[in-house]
């Protein structure tokens, strides 16, 4: 009685210094993993200079983006970012009056700030038919192995499943008069040895 | 036993009374919030006057526009107006058939709000030369 209750003394005394000693590491992780982020962020983010070496580099994912979505429609920059010639005076074009472009022209300048219009970005994929696809073959291959399975795991069915014997269990319940009143039994008509119609 | 409930009865039903009037809380009075509710008109006017900013940059058209596109709304016609005087004023012609494509899906299942928004505005595109997206080919695949 007293070893065990100091067996359960000391259990309990490690489950404490098991959930201290957690707490204080899943701490430690986050206090390194914070400063790390906030050290890595004061080195590659600051603009300023560093003895005399200039500005950092702001790397591309930090700038504006392009997105083509249904809920943003202006996006914060225009598709195409490097213009050509027959771009630029398309552009100087867009200035004066726009009735005088032609559709072409009108449609060029709108692939230069957009990517795809509303209803290429809401064009569904065919995506579905591979999903379904997939969801056949392995059905399939799940059939497959059943089949093997029954041929080559199971042994045999117990003899209670042959007809013979089916027919003299249906006897012997229908003798005890099994259920009688509304199931096995009502269903039988005792008179006319059948059952009833 | 009778003499506490004598001296209740006599003594302390006045008492009764009183706190039972303090008790009669007013029971018309719900917590809803005081907050002024914009009305339909006065939202309209707002972004009226938003876009309508003579010296307004490019940010503040798509700020403006992006803003508007997230709210449980078609924007009324004048409000398009408005914003497409804006992409001219701004040189933008994308952004004028762009921001007819969006109206066009904002209005989701009621395909008969585009058509009004189209007839309400034909006057602007007319002036302005803004082709529909239809016009352009660019509703199709």
């Amino acid at each position: 009685m007293d070893n065990r209750a100091r067996g359960y003394n000391i259990t309990l005394q490690l489950h404490k210094d098991l959930h201290i000693l957690t707490i204080l590491t899943a701490f430690l992780m986050l206090a390194t993993r914070a400063l790390s982020l906030v050290g890595k962020r004061a080195i590659s983010t600051s603009i300023c200079v560093r003895g005399g070496h200039g500005v950092a580099k702001v790397d591309d994912y930090a700038l504006p983006a392009y997105f083509d979505r249904r809920e943003n429609p202006l996006p914060d920059v225009q598709f195409v970012t490097e213009l050509s010639a027959v771009q630029k005076s398309l552009k100087e074009k867009e200035k004066g009056s726009w009735a005088t472009l032609s559709n072409e022209e009108k449609i060029a300048l709108y692939r230069i700030s957009f990517k795809q219009s509303f209803a290429e970005m809401n064009e569904g994929t065919k995506e579905w038919k591979s999903v379904i696809a997939g969801m056949f073959f392995f059905i399939g291959m799940t059939g497959l192995v059943v089949l093997w399975q029954r041929k080559f795991v199971y042994g045999p069915v117990p003899p209670t499943f042959e007809s013979e014997w089916k027919e003299k269990e249906v006897q012997r319940m229908l003798d005890m008069r099994i259920n009688p009143v509304e199931g096995f039994s009502a269903k039988w008509d005792y008179e006319n040895k059948e059952w009833k119609k | 036993m009778f003499r506490p409930v004598v001296r209740l009865s006599t003594s302390g039903v006045r008492s009764l009374t009183r706190t039972r009037q303090c008790y009669s809380a007013p029971l018309a009075s719900r917590c809803y919030s005081h907050a002024k509710v914009e009305t339909d008109e006065e939202f309209d006017a707002r972004w009226v006057t938003y876009f309508s900013k003579p010296d307004i940059d490019a940010w503040e058209l798509k700020k403006g526009m992006n803003t508007l596109i997230g709210y449980d709304l078609v924007p009324e016609p004048k409000i398009l107006d408005s914003a497409l005087r804006a992409c001219r004023r701004l040189n933008d012609l994308a952004s004028a058939i762009r921001i007819l494509e969006a109206v066009k899906d904002k209005s989701g299942p009621h395909k008969d709000i585009y058509p009004y928004l189209i007839q309400e505005l034909q006057p602007t595109l007319i002036e302005l030369g803004i082709s529909t997206p239809e016009d352009l080919g660019m509703d199709i695949l």
